[in-house]
């Protein structure tokens, strides 16, 4: 049946107007739907924040106890056993101030990965910018990474180490973890909606990329332009400059850390434009 | 009041059956694809194949060819039966997925309550599952903040509003799920189906709620089962079949057509029916309603009525749910072979068959629909809607003649002590 097709009516000139059809092609970024529905961000950032330790007896511990179990373990066997240098800084704090950055990166990318999974009865039901889900799941770790280090300061003044000038350096290497932990998470949460594979890759990436950061060890092992190359991981870049920030290490930003920004970017610049092209499909598929 | 809300146009969505949709893939079996395609299409050219068309999976069109225009202020009522697409035209029409074919154009900000909840966190309480739930439907905080108070005193929960959801009783959540979307103001709303919630007196509020949104000019388009509230609210009707528009007009005229293909169903093979929903491992392949004196389906009120219920599976724990509705869509009764009675019986040479007897049939002259829920292994696995269609003629209940008006279904068996007048 054909339905008669009135001409005349009109749209109100003051109401936007929305076209729903197949999108062909890469499509926009929308980042100014994104920024409309910042509120939400922020209610689902909050939402992870309070959820996160209910339920648990040790609470916000769990912010601490990892990196701190971790970094005995490592002082234990790489710094003990293995002897494994530190550039001159006590071994503990050394990993430490590389541990603090890394898990923010491991649970964030851990939990964003599943954050669409998860959600799967919102993302069917409700239309909502869907990539508030995995930047929220993101975000909601920077209050356990607020934690971890404050204890990295304790730390640090227990072995007598006083921040220097550099320590304002941090907040940029921060952000580059939290362009780093951004990219990958999107890319995998997109990714996991139609490859479940990525749940089980996920943990074992993790490891793998744990080891391939100078976390355990320090980049000065290499010599340039390995160091340079090295940059590619951008974990070593942030890795670094947390050390160089906070320990004084000889590690000051240079070409190392450029590499590991410009992959950073391209890794959340191209995560945003894969998550945008899955997007679509994600209702049908989850 | 000729401005145009909702313009749908040649709108069609396919879905991807066992090659897409449902189907999570393997990483490997997407590389195995890519390496081997461009042989297969290779082969598919020297044999002078067109390439493309035989690569394609079974695919369906949950939604073709429709087109319909909604002018603002305008109440709707969707109608169609399961996997008709009614759903899916919400879905397509709110965002949530993308048209395969076709468009439509969205005047204004479009408000959607597919499912009322969905987005609510157990461990969070009442206040704040207000603010997250109304900003993933679209809210601005200060907005929220504003209703706030409006919000809670409509969902009647004002003592719990600081307790977390998951201590809160299924009405209580649901209430304040509704409050909150109910309170979304958006120009165009879209509702599927929410309005089932609660108790009678919420349901009363809800509707009401509607009303005024419908009042104020807003744009509504519902879609129900309950065709009885869809002629109370809405002036005009879509019917929707097999994803395509089969009626559009005023809801009476929408309605009757419904009905008319309703019945044409029941002539239909059951096992031949894809409208259905559930796992789908255990299916319901058979109904026979007979008046127990003989194969006639005849019924009577006040006489034996037997329901038969054949599945093509056992499974220990298994169950059959049946319900009867009036012509309308309104309830009636239902049964659960699970609230058992001392009077069940188990009868190993009754075959992959569920037999429910009723004595004394208590519904008056008329046309039922019973639809048909099998549940096994814990989870839904069949749900026909319409799996039988009975007509239930005159008769007489305890000697007390039966008569119908069109209004009421159902007839009890009771007494009456008359005072006698001089």
């Amino acid at each position: 049946m054909l339905a008669v097709i009135d001409t005349t009516l009109a749209v109100r000139d003051n109401l936007p107007r929305t076209r729903r059809q197949a999108s062909k092609g890469w499509p926009s970024p929308k980042l100014r739907e994104l920024w409309l529905y910042r509120e939400l961000l922020y209610f689902l950032v909050w939402r992870d924040i309070k959820v996160r330790y209910r339920q648990t007896v040790l609470g916000g511990l769990w912010a601490i106890l990892q990196p701190l179990i971790t970094m005995v373990i490592f002082s234990l066997v790489f710094g003990r056993l293995a002897q494994v240098p530190s550039d001159g800084v006590p071994y503990p704090l050394f990993s430490y101030a590389a541990l603090v950055p890394w898990m923010f990166l491991a649970n964030g990318v851990t939990q964003a990965s599943n954050s669409l999974v998860l959600s799967s009865n919102m993302v069917k039901k409700i239309y909502f910018p869907r990539l508030t889900l995995p930047m929220a799941t993101v975000l909601a770790g920077v209050i356990d990474f607020a934690l971890a280090l404050t204890v990295l300061l304790l730390l640090m003044l227990i072995y007598g180490f006083t921040p220097t000038i550099n320590a304002l350096w941090l907040p940029l290497f921060f952000l580059l973890a939290l362009v780093t932990s951004l990219g990958v998470s999107i890319w995998l949460s997109a990714m996991n909606v139609q490859f479940r594979d990525v749940r089980y890759a996920v943990p074992f990436l993790i490891q793998v990329w744990l080891f391939l950061t100078p976390i355990a060890y320090p980049s000065s092992v290499l010599a340039e332009p390995w160091r340079t190359l090295y940059g590619i991981n951008p974990m070593a870049g942030v890795v670094e400059g947390f050390r160089w920030a906070l320990l004084g290490t000889d590690t000051p930003p240079g070409p190392m850390t450029i590499v590991s920004a410009a992959v950073a970017l391209a890794l959340l610049v191209s995560g945003v434009f894969y998550f945008r092209r899955m997007e679509k499909g994600f209702a049908d598929v989850l | 009041m000729s401005d145009l809300a909702i313009e749908v146009v040649n709108l069609g969505k396919e879905y991807h059956i066992g090659g897409g949709q449902n189907k999570y893939y393997r990483l490997t079996d997407q590389l195995a694809d890519t390496f081997t395609a461009p042989f297969r299409r290779a082969g598919r050219l020297l044999r002078g194949q067109a390439t493309g068309a035989a690569d394609l999976d079974a695919t369906i069109w949950a939604l073709k060819g429709v087109s319909f225009q909604i002018r603002s202020g305008e109440v709707v009522g969707l109608i169609g039966r399961n996997g008709a697409g009614k759903s899916t035209l919400l879905k397509l029409l709110s965002g949530i997925t993308d048209p395969t074919e076709g468009y439509a154009d969205i005047c204004g900000r479009i408000g959607s309550l597919l499912e009322v909840g969905t987005g609510f966190h157990p461990e969070l309480t009442g206040r704040e599952n207000t603010y997250l739930y109304g900003a993933i439907l679209g809210m601005q905080k200060a907005e929220i903040q504003r209703k706030l108070d409006e919000i809670v005193a409509f969902a009647e929960i004002d003592r719990f509003l600081d307790t977390p959801v998951k201590h809160y009783s299924s009405g209580m959540y649901v209430r304040l799920a509704f409050s909150v979307a109910a309170h979304l103001e958006p120009e165009i709303l879209l509702v599927d189906e929410v309005l089932a919630v609660g108790d009678m007196a919420f349901q009363r509020k809800c509707l009401g709620k509607m009303d005024d949104v419908a009042q104020e000019g807003r744009t509504v388009l519902f879609v129900s089962h309950n065709i009885g509230l869809l002629q109370a609210l809405c002036e005009r009707g879509i019917f929707l079949q097999q994803g395509a528009v089969c009626a559009d007009g005023t809801m009476t005229e929408a309605v009757d057509a419904y009905l008319q293909t309703l019945e044409q169903v029941q002539s239909q093979d059951l096992s031949q029916r894809a409208d259905r929903k559930g796992q789908g491992q255990i299916r319901l392949v058979g109904t026979e309603v007979t008046n127990r004196s003989g194969p006639s389906s005849v019924l009577k009120t006040g006489h034996p009525a037997q329901f038969v219920f054949a599945v093509n599976d056992l499974v220990p724990d298994l169950a059959c749910n049946f319900f009867i509705y009036d012509t309308i869509g309104q309830p009636v009764a239902s049964f659960k072979s699970k609230a058992q009675s001392p009077e069940d019986t188990v009868d190993p040479d009754n075959g992959q068959k569920f037999v429910c007897e009723i004595d004394e049939l208590m519904l008056l002259p008329g046309r039922y629909r019973i639809d048909v829920a099998i549940i096994g292994n814990n989870r839904l696995q069949d749900f026909l809607e319409a799996a039988a269609v009975i007509e239930v003629g005159d008769g007489q209940l305890r000697g007390r003649p039966a008569q119908s008006d069109g209004k009421f279904s159902v007839f009890m068996p009771h007494r009456w002590t008359l005072p006698k007048a001089g």
